[in-house]
């Protein structure tokens, strides 16, 4: 009988050696004449264990990690596949039962409930794992009371900004037109981020559903995935699982036998940041550069082409078919206050283990850190985190205890974003970071506006002023000023919250900017 | 526009060809002008100047609109670049893992800049920001394959193994 191996196809697990991994082990067998199946599924998300190979047994999978090519022959003389074998439980690499390991266990895989688990591209596993049940209910509804299950579970833009889901579905529910798109955002720009490629690379199908759903619930036949040029693995799986979809019946004219029709096709982007701003994004899927538009209109209401349009991030979509599937209570039940759910977190930068975490909002920062990211990879303190990528607010030490929650991390003058955590040990030199986040807003600025296309490289010359010494005080003053106008006058959120890395790494680390305090 | 010698496109035979079947697949496309720029840059690895005039016309844009287009993503190329592309993450979540030290090691082992080409034609250096491997940190990416926790090490074995498979052929 042959024993189903799994391995990662997942792009990171990939840029640890999973390629090499696979490779011997299938050649190792061979050359043992022992029967193996290896399946390619998912990353679990567990990243500093990858290259993690699962044995499966008839009491779960059994994990190795951190396996490199090099430690396969040795696994193999430890009878790795036989998980019973007294050798193979005392090898170094073993993990035992996946499902077992606490740092997934404790986990609330909602969204991500999948992910890691089947092999992204086939369909029967997809079918096998309770895959479009969710479309299977809105088939049974009413276009409004699809609209209505999103908006009663609570859900909000995973993209960044956290506006209703539901209501923005309402919204172009409510437009006639003889045209409607489903755009979905998956140009992750945000440093620190990647569950959008998780989830493209490990569940394409969560994806094309959360879709599909949305062009029955607000009557529109065509959709896009704009997808991030950095991401050519995502492009592949997806395009093979559309592929697939489309055979099946779950894409196409008649969806499922019904009289919904629903098209499906992935664009690349081009590599500019601002292109991930939903305005920018639409003038760039019509072929021109990526400007930032006058809003409104809104998207919602003249977004593609000039049709109403809903954009939304990749979470925010491929949430859609559990909530569907398990109803909006289900949903809501999870999370605090105003932030209903769960939210995937990653965590990234200097931490120990790193990887993706999903769980209900409430969580704190601290918990994050040290409880599931075990610290810093160099083993010196964390002194700031950037969560929320290059927008988002540094935080020092003494804000690590506020919970995940949109609204707790306004009050605190940061923003969550879309989950992205990144560590900094002490090492960090918060002046450099204020200086790259001005660089940053410089180099991908679209130039529509003067704040942020001038602001920004003022804003680079003022910081290698301070950095060099040149009349710090003065020159903080003008960097306040500086943000303030950007604040204030920007026309889109890349020149309008550059100032939040800025003043946070001044107000919270005043040191390294060689003054004695914020109030300066 | 005439473009006339430089052209390297030309080099290439059969180009012409090539570029009309592109533009006849993606003409009628909704929004067919990036979808046609990265066909036209995954057949060649950029996209020539010469080439503007024909996708204007088919698409009714100007020349200048087009160039506008191309110049405006950062992704797409107007100059051969090397036979591999080398690109290294400069994004916060790989500076907090030392990917300043990754890109100065880069410069100096292959005596160029960002955004340049090694003397023997091999890498082209290019920045970029984020890979979406940030628990890997640092990560770069060689065309199209990645690589996670580089160390100037992996970093040299790296640029060493895309010269030498380029000194065989
Ligand atoms: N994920 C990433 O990689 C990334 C990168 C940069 C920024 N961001 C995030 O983007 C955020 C800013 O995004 P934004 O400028 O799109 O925010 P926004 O507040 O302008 O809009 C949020 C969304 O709600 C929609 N909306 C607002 N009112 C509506 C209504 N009445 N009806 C229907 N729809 C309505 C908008 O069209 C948009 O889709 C930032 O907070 C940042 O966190 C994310
Ligand atoms: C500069 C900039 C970049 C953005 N990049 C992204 C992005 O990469 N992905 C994303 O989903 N949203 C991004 N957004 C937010 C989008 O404009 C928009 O709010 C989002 O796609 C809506 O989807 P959601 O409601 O599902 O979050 C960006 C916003 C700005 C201002
Ligand atoms: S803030 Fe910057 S990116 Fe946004 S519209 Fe203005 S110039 Fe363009
Ligand atoms: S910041 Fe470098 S891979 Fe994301």
């Amino acid at each position: 009988m042959s024993t189903i191996v799994y391995i990662p196809r997942d792009s990171s697990a990939l840029s640890v050696g999973a390629e090499k991994v696979a490779n011997a082990i299938s050649q190792e067998a061979a050359k043992r004449g022992i029967a193996v199946t290896i399946v390619r599924n998912g990353s679990r998300g567990l990243y500093w264990l990858e290259t993690m190979v699962e044995v499966s047994t008839d009491k779960g999978r059994v994990a190795y990690g951190p396996v490199k090519a090099a430690d396969v022959s040795g696994l193999f003389k430890a009878d790795f596949l036989n998980t019973e074998a007294a050798s193979a439980k005392a090898h170094r690499l073993n993990l035992g039962l996946t499902e077992e390991l606490a740092w997934l266990k404790q986990q609330q895989r909602l969204t991500f409930a999948r992910v890691g688990i089947t092999d992204p591209v086939s369909l029967e596993d997809y079918l096998a794992h309770d895959g479009y049940q969710g479309l299977k209910n809105a088939l049974e509804l009413s276009a409004a009371d699809i609209v209505k299950t999103v908006t009663d579970s609570g859900l909000r833009g995973r993209g960044g900004a956290a506006f209703p889901t539901g209501i923005k579905w309402n919204t172009v529910l409510g437009c006639a037109a003889d045209q409607k798109y489903i755009v979905c955002n998956a140009d992750e720009g945000d440093s620190g981020t990647y569950s959008d490629r998780m989830i493209m690379e490990n569940d394409p199908y969560v994806l094309i559903e959360g879709m599909t759903i949305a062009g029955i619930a607000v009557g529109a036949t065509q959709g896009y995935i704009y997808l991030r040029s950095e991401y050519p693995h995502a492009l592949v799986v997806l395009n093979e699982a559309i592929a697939k979809a489309e055979q099946a019946g779950y894409l196409g004219d008649n969806i499922l036998g019904s009289s919904y029709g629903f098209n499906l096709e992935v664009r690349r982007a081009a590599g500019a940041y601002v292109c991930g701003e939903e305005t920018s994004l639409l003038e760039s899927l019509e072929g021109k550069r990526g400007l930032v538009r006058f809003k409104p209109p809104l998207p919602a209401i003249e977004g593609l082409f000039g049709k109403p349009t809903v954009v939304n991030n990749v979470i925010s979509l491929a949430t859609v078919p559990i909530i569907l599937h398990k109803g909006a209570q289900y949903y809501a039940d999870y999370g605090m206050g105003r932030s209903r759910g769960t939210l995937p977190i990653q965590l990234a930068g200097n931490i120990k283990q790193g990887g993706l975490v999903e769980l209900a909002f409430g969580i704190t920062l601290r918990e994050l850190l040290y409880d599931y990211g075990g610290g810093s990879a160099s083993g010196r303190p964390i002194k700031a985190v950037q969560v929320g990528g290059p927008l988002g607010a540094f935080l020092p030490e003494s804000q690590f205890d506020t919970p995940l929650d949109y609204e707790a991390f306004s009050a605190i003058w940061a923003v969550l974003g879309h989950g992205g955590i990144v560590a900094f040990d002490d090492t960090v030199d918060m002046a450099k970071m204020a200086r790259y986040a001005f660089e940053f807003c410089a180099i991908e600025s679209c130039g529509k506006c003067t704040p942020c296309r001038i602001g920004s490289t003022r804003g680079v010359e003022v910081m290698d002023k301070i950095i060099a010494g040149t009349d710090r005080v003065k020159n903080i003053k003008l960097v306040r000023d500086l943000s303030d106008t950007m604040l204030n006058g920007s026309l889109c959120a890349l020149g309008g919250m550059t100032p939040y890395p800025v003043l946070s790494a001044i107000n919270h680390f005043p040191a390294d900017f060689n003054i004695k305090d914020a109030a300066v | 526009m005439q473009d006339t010698f430089i052209d390297q496109a030309s080099v290439q035979a059969g180009w012409t060809e090539k570029l009309d079947q592109l533009i006849a697949h993606y003409k009628s496309l909704p929004g067919a002008l990036l979808p046609l720029l990265h066909a036209i840059q995954d057949e060649l690895s950029y996209i020539p100047e010469s080439a503007y005039p024909k996708i204007a016309r088919a698409l009714s844009l100007s020349v200048a609109e087009v160039h506008g287009v191309v110049s405006f993503y950062h992704h797409f190329k107007t100059h051969k670049p090397g036979r591999h592309v080398l690109q290294i993450c400069r994004a916060e979540s790989c500076q907090a893992m030392g990917s300043e030290g990754l890109e100065a090691h880069a410069k100096q082992c292959l005596s160029i800049d960002y955004h340049q080409t090694s003397q023997d034609q091999a890498i082209t250096l290019e920045p970029v920001y984020c890979l979406g491997n940030c628990a890997l940190s640092p990560a770069v990416m060689m065309d199209e394959e990645i690589f996670g926790r580089v160390s100037k090490a992996d970093l040299e074995a790296l640029i060493h193994d895309a010269k030498k498979a380029e000194a065989q052929v």
